[in-house]
């Protein structure tokens, strides 16, 4: 600590080329803040999803529906506790830009199969008894302005009506919350049954399952015996557990892990060529102060901790400026699209990998100069003053 | 009678330049007592600067024994040696060696950082020491705003702030005209009767080497029989 002060001074020696690095490195860490934040969106549902839930879909893909009357035989399948369904509905409030996710479900299968969902029962029952009753998560009450008893319509991009109208009209009649922090409730729920009378197509299907797996069944063992009653069938099936079926939904989206990974390397890898540079020539214009400082009785290993720290401070600042400023972007990015980017989120994880990121990045910037300060010979540096 | 500080028995220094081998100083015996202000005079290349650097603990010998105070200089590590370095001995160079980002009194301070005292013990000893040099006044300053003079006079204040017993002084006037070089010499020379310092300097001006207490001359590597008093 006492040597702060000498190391706060020499990183403000050339104000101008400390600042341009202080700034390289904070578009860094916000491009690190934003693609974390996106990253974390597109795997919230991994995140929160539990293992004692597994997921059936058509063997071909998501897109492709179930029969309705698998859900009983699905049910029957040793080591299954409870079974409900859902369909994707995909539509929009109002304009094209208020998108969000939502389902048509059995809402009371629904809810007891996803305890992590809160709403107040009297709510769940008005919801299940009204025909074109609806829940919502509170993000969207809130974004919408809606309430208890608002008739709220939506429009369908895949699902018209069977009148040939677009608009499906829905009640409010309840509001939810998920009681796992990283959880997000920013989709809509309504009862199926209704779906299923008005549409014009794709009657007696679901999306897919969602099933409950027994106290000590064997997940593997289930899933397994699930896609073998289907087997051979027009509409086979594939199980997997809720997490890796939200992993391959995320995936349609592309491989988004891998481009932030492939974005963030890059970018970090600039990075180090522009702080390594800053600390070589740092160092390289103040040989015979380092000199110096070793004359007067600063040990090899204090010199090299002097310019290794601040490598590191350069580094730190740039970084702690862009995380912070990343922050309150993807607050706002949250809160104004929250409803159709759910879940996106700065994790205390990302905050603390950033942390490590900028002591590693400062460590490896600075480790050549700092060597060399190190090695330094006084008498041959002496010289060279 | 005076006791004996530093003591060199056969040092040689012999230096590899590619293929090439120089001989810079060669089996040199020398002892310098206690409270003595000695100047060593000789042409350029002559190994003034390098017997500094061996007195110093900033080099070490090919060949024989540098022994200052009683601490065996040929034989201690670097990590030693700066310990050392920072407790028995201190440095004043030609052009005065400061650090441009700190004032006068963060550069005087700069030794002490070593040491366990606290921010505000460190302080308080710079700024005697910058009493001492007669720049009390200039502690806020940073280099760029003293003249020469001042300069080395920060910079021989930041080599007694720990309160060495032997100053070592290369060229201290070399980037002086004539009256600021006097008015150093004669800081010196303060620091030499009243303070109790032994000085070692190198010098190319005879007039400076007068301040001395006495004066060797060197030349290729060797002390000459000839000694100024």
């Amino acid at each position: 600590m006492k040597y702060f002060g000498l190391i706060w001074k020499n990183t403000w020696r050339k104000k101008v080329r400390t600042s341009l690095t202080i700034l390289s490195v904070l578009v860094a860490f916000l491009l690190f803040a934003l693609l974390n934040a996106l990253g974390y969106a597109f795997r919230a549902g991994e995140d929160v999803s539990s293992a004692e839930r597994l997921v059936v879909i058509h063997k071909i893909s998501l897109i492709n529906p179930l029969p309705i009357s698998y859900e009983a035989r699905i049910a029957s399948t040793p080591g299954v506790a409870a079974v409900t369904h859902a369909s994707w509905f995909g539509g929009y409030y109002q304009e094209p830009r208020n998108q969000f996710a939502q389902f048509a479900v059995d809402m009371t299968a629904y809810f007891a199969l996803y305890p992590e969902l809160i709403i107040p029962p009297e709510q769940l029952e008005a919801a299940a008894k009204n025909r074109i009753g609806t829940v919502v998560g509170h993000e969207l009450a809130e974004k919408f302005g809606w309430k208890i008893g608002d008739r709220i319509p939506i429009q369908a991009t895949i699902w018209t009506k069977a009148d040939g109208g677009r608009t499906w009209e829905l009640d409010l009649e309840g509001i939810m919350r998920s009681n796992d922090p990283r959880g997000s409730t920013a989709f809509m729920l309504f009862n199926h049954d209704y779906f299923e009378e008005a549409r014009a197509f794709g009657k007696g299907t679901a999306g897919w399952y969602v099933l409950q797996i027994a106290p000590g069944a064997d997940p593997v063992e289930v899933a397994n015996a699930i896609d073998a009653q289907f087997a051979n069938s027009p509409n086979e099936t594939k199980t997997s557990t809720e997490a890796a079926f939200a992993a391959s939904f995320a995936k349609q989206f592309g491989n988004i892990a891998l481009i932030v990974q492939l974005i963030l390397g890059a970018v970090f890898f600039t990075l180090l060529l522009v702080a390594g540079n800053t600390m070589s020539q740092s160092v390289r214009e103040r040989i015979p102060e380092l000199a110096v400082l070793k004359t007067v009785g600063f040990r090899d290993i204090t010199v090299l901790g002097i310019v290794l720290s601040e490598s590191i401070l350069i580094i730190s600042l740039g970084g702690i400026l862009g995380l912070g400023i990343g922050w309150f972007l993807v607050q706002g990015v949250s809160q104004q699209m929250g409803a159709s980017l759910p879940g996106i989120y700065l994790s205390p994880q990302a905050m603390l990998m950033a942390t490590g990121i900028m002591i590693g990045a400062g460590i490896l910037a600075g480790l050549f100069p700092a060597l060399k300060a190190m090695r330094l010979s006084i008498v041959d540096a002496l010289a060279r003053g | 009678m005076a006791e004996t500080l530093a003591t060199l028995q056969g040092v040689s220094r012999v230096y590899q330049k590619g293929k090439e081998r120089v001989d810079v100083l060669h089996e040199l015996d020398l002892e310098i007592n206690t409270g003595d202000f000695l100047a060593l005079m000789g042409p350029s290349g002559s190994g003034k600067t390098t017997l500094l650097n061996l007195l110093g603990g900033l080099d070490k010998p090919t060949a024989g024994t540098v022994n200052v105070g009683g601490a065996i200089l040929s034989s201690m590590s670097n990590s030693q040696l700066s310990n050392w370095r920072a407790t028995h001995v201190g440095f004043i160079f030609q052009f005065y060696n400061l650090l441009p980002v700190l004032t006068a009194r963060k550069n005087v301070e700069l030794p002490l950082l070593l040491t366990n005292m606290s921010a505000k013990e460190r302080s308080r000893r710079a700024e005697i020491a910058l009493d001492i040099v007669g720049l009390a006044d200039r502690a806020s300053h940073r280099p760029r705003e003293l003249s020469g003079g001042q300069e080395q006079r920060v910079a021989i204040a930041r080599a007694i702030v720990s309160d060495p017993q032997l100053l070592l002084c290369d060229e201290p006037t070399g980037d002086l005209d004539r009256a600021t070089a006097d008015e150093i010499l004669k800081l010196l020379q303060t620091l030499n009767a009243e303070h109790g310092k032994t000085i070692i300097m190198v010098t190319h001006d005879a007039q400076a080497a007068d301040y001395a207490r006495r004066t060797l001359h060197m030349d290729k590597g060797k002390l000459e029989a000839r000694t100024t008093a």
